[in-house]
């Protein structure tokens, strides 16, 4: 039985008919990561024991059919920036290589709450800071469909461990793109929920104003139900809300979908951006209202990105000080132990970061640089306010190419940081928005980008999954 | 003056100290070509007027919740899953170099 070929419901529906246990489902994947893994390099931490364990207790679950849901012994992935007691969390850095997870992030425990099975934790740019998974300190990552071709990043693990059959979802963090470029690259689903819609507990910060955990599965469904799972109010993250988004009686002939002219101007692949406009033509024929929108200040967003994600990091990664925990080094003094540990722990990307965070909050620099892009963010933030008052919903590339090769841009900052152009103002806006596998580009997966009001998670998801159902 | 050009490294040298990274010499000198990069790319941002504009710090407008200030005492297990992970530690306490 070729358990990738099953969704979410179908596998659950297997279990309660006791057509196979959790156990023997668990094995199967434990068995597709022995097999596949060398190769694809999507995992930094597999227990089988763990989960096998944890298999065996939601078999006992099934077999009394008691607390039973749809997540009961489904195996997934975690990236590794969000911490699961009983595995290391690195976030792929040599400062936290031997750190233990002390205890469970808030969307991890409402997994285990569910008797989900935890296979191990997956790849990424070192601290979430990269754009193809390159950038990880402990572990080459690439493309399942494409083993040339990076899988896109930071979630590039858990993109990759989706699409190369290696488990059933996997949770990533999209602080700028992290979830939606690697899903787009690999060719699976994956949502950045609303700013608040999922409790930050346990995921190892990067910039906690746009940082948010989410979702990634082979289908619409799936990744919905997995979102469910982890979203909702935290007392552990005071950030986190409460909220409620019904949407009744969707049909596509009720709704409006904007294109921003931005998003397809110079730069676009003219390959992406006909599976990404042929997607927007079929929904045109089923009667869906189309029509051009302008986000004026587009340009402005990844300027105004790196100004606030570094200024946010370099105040995150200050409690890296190998003096209470991960990679310590020097000996005369406390100063010594601080720069020393710090400048050969991290990598050349988080230092480049923790670098530029520093110099545009620094005496003479702040007004120009941190208050001005706070500023520019407003401006952002209006323009998806704005846009979206005209529209349900905003249709663009996830990224202007395709999945990119190994080493093509590792050597350049600032030409990776631009692969990240159209993913980064969802974060300033704080809406929510998912990749959905629309085509293909030189036999490489394209992404759609839905983009929506906050908290409005369930029309996404129900414009998504119409979408799947039209290819 | 344009920015990238005030990026010398000097200033490199002190933004490091700010942040407590020790770079090495080919480190620094790197460092010095990419964030004149990347701060002459972002000067983008001076085209526009922000004259009247609010600042945004959270795309949520939040109110700050407040707790009692109560101690919690945590349990030995979970002290232990903390401060095992110390390079030093002496009985509870993290263990540190002179500080001067």
């Amino acid at each position: 039985l070729d358990f990738n070929s099953l969704t979410i419901k179908q596998l659950h529906q297997g279990l309660v008919k006791k057509d196979y246990s959790a156990l023997e489902l668990t094995d199967f994947y434990l068995e597709q990561i022995k097999e596949k893994d060398g190769q694809i390099g999507a995992y930094l931490q597999v227990e089988p024991e763990v989960a096998r364990t944890q298999a065996m207790q939601a078999d006992k679950a099934l077999q009394q059919g008691q607390d039973i849901n749809l997540l009961t012994g489904i195996p997934g992935a975690i990236k590794d920036a969000i911490m699961v007691k009983g595995f290391k969390c690195t976030t792929a850095s040599r400062t936290l290589e031997n750190y233990q997870a002390p205890y469970d992030a808030t969307s991890v425990a409402k997994l285990r709450e569910s008797s989900a099975v935890f296979l191990g934790k997956t790849n990424l740019d070192e601290f979430a800071m990269g754009s193809s998974t390159e950038r990880s300190a402990l572990k080459k990552t690439v493309n399942p469909r494409d083993y040339s071709r990076v899988p896109g990043g930071t979630s590039g693990g858990s993109a990759a461990a989706v699409a190369g059959g290696e488990c059933v979802f996997a949770l990533g963090s999209d602080t700028g793109g992290s979830i939606r470029q690697p899903a787009s690259f690999c060719g699976i689903v994956g949502l950045k929920p609303t700013y608040g819609a999922v409790s930050r507990y346990g995921l190892i910060a990067h910039a906690s104003s746009l940082d948010q955990v989410g979702s990634m599965a082979k289908t619409v469904e799936d990744c919905e139900i997995v979102f469910n799972t982890i979203a909702g109010k935290d007392e552990k993250d005071s950030t986190s809300i409460d909220f409620k988004f019904q949407i009744s009686n969707f049909k596509l002939k009720n709704i409006r979908i904007g294109i921003p002219k931005e998003y397809f101007a110079e730069g676009i692949e003219p390959e992406v951006r006909e599976a990404v406009m042929g997607t927007i033509k079929k929904l045109e024929k089923e009667g869906t209202a189309v029509q051009e929108i302008s986000l004026p200040h587009t340009k402005y967003a990844l300027p105004c990105y790196y100004i606030i994600s570094t200024s946010e990091a370099s105040a995150n990664l200050a409690r890296f000080d190998g003096i209470r925990y991960g990679f310590s080094k020097g000996q005369d003094n406390l100063a010594s132990i601080y720069t020393q540990s710090r400048g050969h722990g991290f990598g050349p990307e988080v230092k480049r970061r923790i670098m530029l965070g520093t110099f545009v909050l620094s005496s003479g620099y702040y007004d120009a640089y941190y208050l001005k892009a706070q500023k520019v963010r407003t401006l952002l933030k209006q323009d998806f306010a704005r846009a979206l008052e005209q529209v349900d919903f905003i249709l663009t590339p996830v990224s202007p190419f395709p999945a990119f090769k190994l080493g093509e841009k590792v050597e350049d900052p600032l030409k990776m940081y631009l692969s990240d152009i159209y993913t980064i103002s969802i974060n300033l806006a704080g809406v929510p928005a998912m990749s959905l596998p629309c085509g293909q580009a030189s036999d490489l997966p394209v992404g759609l980008q839905i983009v929506s009001k906050p908290f409005n998670e369930a029309g996404i998801f129900n414009l998504a999954k119409t979408i799947e159902s039209l290819n | 003056v344009q920015i990238k050009d005030m990026i010398d490294k000097e200033t490199v040298q002190h933004i490091a100290r700010l942040a407590r990274l020790e770079l090495s010499q080919p480190e620094t000198e790197k460092m010095q070509a990419d964030l004149a990069e990347i701060l002459g790319y972002i000067d983008m941002l001076n085209e526009i007027d922000t004259s009247n504009i609010e600042p945004t710090s959270h795309s949520i407008p939040l109110l700050n919740i407040t707790r009692n200030d109560n101690p919690h005492f945590a349990e030995q297990e979970t002290i232990e899953s903390m401060l095992t992970q110390a390079p030093q530690r002496q009985e509870n306490y993290y263990k540190v170099k002179e500080i001067l």
